[in-house]
């Protein structure tokens, strides 16, 4: 890696860092929500593009992830208010988070056995149906506010930190960001990392050399599911309101957007897909409310146009099979 | 359990699986012989509905907006066709999905412009709206029977139209080898714009059948394609009878465990936990059946012959 992009790159993540708190001084507060915001969507994409990425399974179900991670958050502390459940009833974070990365370790354990069992477009169906499947469970438990939602009246609690201060909930999202990032980086270059990529290259080659791939990919799989699980309890934290709209696969269509836009498997890829997609939908929402349609437009052209496909960021030097 | 419920939900079964069918089956064709993924495909299923209400009011004919609509769906699976899947057909998977992902976005956000954010019922005609007798004492509604003959009667045109024509052994060619078909001298672009547009009215005419029971609504397709989705995985990508097999077994096992679910869980559980639990269990019966049958039959319950 040349010198003049480690500058640019650490110059981006002190901009992420900075231009939001000094805005805020000045009294924008709204773009340091928006940064918070960015911040735990980049932790979203950055665990799906440990899969997507660096292992090559295109999920399309994981904004399931950041529903478990907030529902985590609100189920604990709506018990903790109203009574019943007294296991989980509490506001305590350290608590919330544990039951958000197991929760998330669990659901990626179990449906990763049966859709890492298949390749290509059965794993992209079958991603998004387990993603609807939790949607339509949350929307069936009227407890949990079914179709409308559930607000948290209490953010997760820690000691010295309150999430209750924008500041603080910035601080920890983007600090966060940037400890998951160094985390998914380590892996991606450590010998596990190696070998996910020899996966998406050629899997049968790898399984000749002796590796239990399907074990490597439900690895990658459940710590892809935890990073967003966990993302999704800071982002229930930050809005503090959850609702099966989470889980839409629209959010998952989302997180794929930023991960393929921003370059997969790279460490700043989501990052700069995070950012691109939060400028856009700002930019656009602000001229229209049906921002969505020059969003999809622009998805296509996307698509369609960028030179060589976006296979081409895609593939690096290998083609993959699926 | 009495009789009348039971066979109405046993028809309501029968109903979903067929208009399951035709979703899942221009699916499971595009699929097959284009090795093409469309999410845009439940896009298409909205906007039958909501053609079909808007022809329904200027016509005042439901039947007749039916006939009128069907070419126009048939035109938006072409122009879907011709600009955003023909680009993409030598590229992998992921850019379909992206590709199709953006056009459902344009087609959802135009049909909120065009028809406003709330659902428009479409009135039926009186001799389709009535109830009819089919058995001593069991009711049913007319247009409950009317949308499963249609379907079936799509069906079995496609059936047809696949098995006993030029353009149905072209689509079989297309579909076991499509270089082949190609060197042979057959015009695969046009072939391929037909496929399209034949998946696009079936499933614009699953979405003009539903339409008079639920409204046309914006999002009705983004729900309904996940579990054709379900379908196509359950019965085996590209093959038809799959499908067909596939969709009426979910569709069955989908409205009555909605139905009965709670009825069966009185059985060995307080009434009031087995009303906590039945609509928990019943909204994910059809994902964990399939997560099964995957587990067993990785390829689906009839995959098709190998290409």
């Amino acid at each position: 890696m040349n010198p003049k992009n480690t500058v640019a790159k650490s110059l981006l993540l002190l901009a992420v860092l900075v231009v939001p708190l000094m805005l805020n001084l000045f009294g924008f507060a709204f773009y340091l929500d928006l940064a918070t915001r960015l911040s735990i969507l980049a932790i979203a994409a950055v665990g799906l593009n440990l899969i997507l990425g660096y292992g090559g399974m295109v999920s399309f179900g994981h904004a399931a992830y950041l529903g478990i991670g907030a529902y985590a958050v609100g189920i604990p502390a709506h018990h903790w208010l109203y009574g019943g459940m007294d296991m989980i009833a509490s506001t305590n974070g350290f608590l919330q988070i544990a039951l958000a990365l197991f929760a998330s370790a669990l659901f990626a354990f179990l449906t990763g056995l049966v859709c890492l069992k298949v390749k290509g477009v059965y794993f992209i169906m079958i991603t998004m149906a387990f993603a609807q499947m939790l949607y339509y469970l949350l929307v069936s438990i009227s407890e949990y506010g079914g179709d409308d939602g559930l607000v948290i009246d209490t953010r997760s609690e820690f000691p010295l930190i309150s999430l209750d201060d924008p500041v603080q909930m910035f601080l920890v999202s983007v600090l966060s960001l940037f400890l998951i990032m160094w985390g998914v980086r380590r892996i991606a270059r450590s010998q596990f990392g190696m070998v996910l990529e020899g996966i998406k290259g050629n899997e049968a080659r790898m399984i000749s050399l002796g590796y239990n791939t399907f074990r490597y990919k439900l690895a990658a799989y459940v710590i892809s599911g935890v990073i967003c699980g966990f993302a999704g309890a800071l982002l229930g934290n930050f809005t503090t309101f959850i609702s099966p709209e989470m889980i839409d696969w629209a959010r998952s269509g989302e997180l794929m957007f930023m991960v393929i836009l921003g370059g997969v498997a790279t460490t700043m890829g989501p990052l700069l897909g995070a950012i691109t997609f939060i400028v856009v939908e700002e930019v656009l929402s602000t001229i229209t409310v049906y921002w969505h349609l020059p969003f999809g437009l622009m998805l296509i052209g996307i698509v369609l146009f960028v030179r060589g496909g976006l296979s081409s960021l895609l593939e690096r030097g290998q083609k993959t099979d699926d | 359990m009495d009789t009348t419920l039971f066979v109405i939900q046993l028809l309501n079964g029968v109903q979903l699986g067929i208009l399951l069918f035709l979703v899942a089956s221009g699916l499971t064709l595009v699929f097959g012989i284009l090795d093409f993924v469309n999410l845009a495909h439940g896009a298409v299923y909205m906007l039958g509905a909501f053609i079909c209400a808007s022809l329904t009011f200027l016509t005042g004919s439901f039947v007749l907006a039916v006939i009128l609509a069907l070419p126009i769906v048939a035109l938006a699976g072409f122009l879907l066709e011709r600009f955003i899947a023909r680009p993409l057909y030598e590229r992998d998977h992921l850019e379909h999905v992206l590709g199709t992902f953006g056009a459902i976005l344009v087609i959802d956000t135009l049909a909120h412009l065009i028809w406003g954010p709330a659902g428009i019922a479409i009135p039926l005609p009186p001799y389709l709206d009535g109830q009819i007798e089919i058995w001593s004492g069991i009711v049913v509604p007319t247009f409950r029977l009317t949308i499963i003959a249609a379907g079936l009667a799509a069906a079995a045109g496609l059936y047809w139209l696949v098995n006993f024509t030029r353009l149905g052994m072209l689509i079989r060619a297309g579909a076991s080898n499509r270089t082949m078909v190609s060197a042979l001298g057959v015009d695969i672009k046009t072939l391929f714009s037909l496929v399209f547009a034949l998946g696009a009215v079936l499933a614009g005419l699953a979405g003009m059948l539903i339409a008079p029971i639920t409204e046309a609504s914006l999002g009705m397709g983004n729900n309904i394609i996940i579990t054709a989705f379900v379908v196509i995985i359950v019965g085996g990508i590209g093959s038809m009878k799959g499908a067909f097999y596939a969709a009426l077994f979910i569709g069955l096992i989908d409205t009555l465990g909605r139905a009965f679910l709670d009825d069966i869980f009185k059985l060995f559980m307080s009434s009031a936990a087995a009303e906590n639990s039945a609509p928990a269990l019943s909204s994910m019966l059809i994902y964990i059946l399939m997560a099964l049958i995957l587990s067993m039959r990785p390829q689906g319950l009839f995959p098709p012959k190998l290409r």
